[in-house]
């Protein structure tokens, strides 16, 4: 903590033999690699922006992907990401403390309080691991219509309305038939490549599961689809998200399946959540970007919590190092209030 | 250890120490930071959870209102939790100007490209 609010004449400043800056060379450095990689994130945010407001296809809602909370079933929308939003922030705050300590020369509290801000790193990395996982399972999956269709839909409160899709649109599945039927595709996908490689192509049993399969897939018809499941609607003082279609016009939904549209969460190639599929892109490439930095961030804090338990900080009469890493370490931080605000938020 | 980038005997030097008192006053300032950061956190779940995205000039206000909100968080990180605001004046803005006239420049033009794009599809596809 500079704190140091001294002001000196230019020609002190300036004249030579002193650093105008009053930084360190190291200091100086780490901001230095600070500005070039937030203009890195800058610039891939700012892509972000461009493609989404290139976009004409309707753009997922944060608040209606991101729901689900670990162990708990139901709609919690938003309050994972909040808490490790949370939790980094407070991580954030034991560096700075570290730091504090660090002026003081307080090796005890160098320790504790870097401690603290390693267990916040790990604790923000699991969270990021089963936030991706979920991402990435999704919820149930979904499909494209091939042409237009009109279907009656009711809304949560019961009342029904009336929905005209156009070609294009998403329709989503329930979470248990999702998996299933999920299943029985892998199925369908692996079993006839295990009958190829079998002796001549001429197993009774392979060729028995094969058939077994192409009944189960279509046997599998959900009794009820989703509408809007990612995408907002509030019209006329209505809210159109989730809409329930069932009966006759979910089977009409169902056979107006566009062929290989149908996805189950999100990978490279394809989403559940977006026509885009820049849209899971630059999720994976944006927060995988950052929580690599919080990666190194953790490696790197480890690395100096164990210089100063051995006391090499003492030895070298000075904390600087804590204040050097301090910086990277908000400086995840800080970029992280921005991948939240605008992947989540807005 | 001889250093040429130091200033010796200098509240700038490397081994000038913080007293008690002062790392007393200090931590004060960063509770206070924490409970604010804490709380625009908090405002903006809410806010995120509460309004509804409906195109309408309303939730277009609210997200600017996001975005303002980023950028206050953003400033204390910055100047309090990095103590760019206790550095010299040269200092703070060497590091500070330069990137903020380079970002507005970047997400004006990408944003405003970004919408061109989309009325020509509107129109062409």
């Amino acid at each position: 903590m500079a704190g140091h609010t001294q002001q000196l004449s230019k020609d002190d400043l300036w004249g030579g033999n002193s650093s105008p800056f009053g930084v360190t060379y190291g200091k100086m450095m780490m901001w230095y690699f600070l500005v070039s990689d937030a203009l890195t994130f800058g610039g891939l945010l700012t892509a972000y922006g461009v493609i989404r407001h290139s976009s004409s296809d309707p753009w997922p809602v944060g608040e209606q992907v991101f729901e689900a909370l670990p162990f708990l079933h139901g709609s919690y929308p938003l309050m994972y990401v909040a808490l490790m939003t949370f939790i980094l922030i407070i991580s954030s705050v034991t560096m700075v403390l570290a730091v504090e300590a660090g002026h003081r020369k307080d090796k005890t509290g160098v320790i504790k309080w870097l401690g603290y801000t390693i267990i916040g790193g790990f604790f923000f990395l699991g969270s990021q691991a089963w936030e991706w996982s979920h991402f990435i399972h999704g919820s149930g999956g979904g499909f494209q219509l091939a042409s237009p269709v009109t279907v009656t839909a009711e809304l949560e409160s019961g009342e029904k309305v009336e929905m005209a899709l156009p070609a294009g649109s998403w329709v989503h599945m329930e979470a248990e038939f999702g998996h299933e039927y999920e299943h029985a595709m892998e199925g369908a996908h692996d079993m006839p490549a295990a009958a190829h490689d079998s002796h001549g192509g001429h197993d009774a049993h392979a060729e028995a599961a094969v058939t077994e399969h192409h009944v189960n897939m279509a046997d599998l018809k959900p009794s009820k689809l989703i509408l809007n499941k990612y995408t907002l609607e509030h019209k006329d003082g209505k809210d159109l998200r989730k809409l329930s279609v069932t009966g006759e016009d979910c089977d009409k939904l169902w056979a107006a399946q566009a062929e290989g549209t149908m996805a189950f969460g999100a990978n490279l190639h394809k989403n559940e959540y977006a026509v885009q599929q820049q849209y899971s892109n630059f999720f994976f490439f944006v927060t995988g970007f950052h929580g690599f930095h919080v990666f190194s961030g953790v490696v790197i804090n480890i690395i100096v919590w164990l210089m100063a338990i051995g006391g090499e900080f003492e030895r070298r009469g000075h904390y600087e190092t804590i204040e050097k890493i301090g910086l990277y370490w908000h400086f995840v931080d800080l970029v992280w209030v921005f991948v939240f605000t605008f992947f989540y938020l807005v | 250890m001889e250093r040429d980038d130091l200033i010796v005997n200098d509240s700038y030097a490397l081994n000038a120490t913080h007293s008690e008192e002062e790392g007393k006053k200090i931590r004060k300032k960063l509770y206070n930071v924490t409970i604010l950061l804490t709380v625009i956190t908090i405002i903006e779940v809410f806010m995120g959870v509460a309004f509804k995205r409906n195109g309408t000039f309303a939730w277009e206000t609210i997200k600017l209102g996001f975005i303002v909100l980023t950028a206050v968080k953003a400033a204390y990180i910055v100047l309090v939790f990095m103590h760019l605001g206790d550095e010299r004046k040269n200092l703070k803005y060497v590091i500070l100007l330069p990137y903020a006239l380079f970002i507005m420049y970047l997400i004006f033009i990408g944003l405003y490209e970004g919408l061109a794009v989309q009325e020509m599809n509107n129109v062409w596809r």
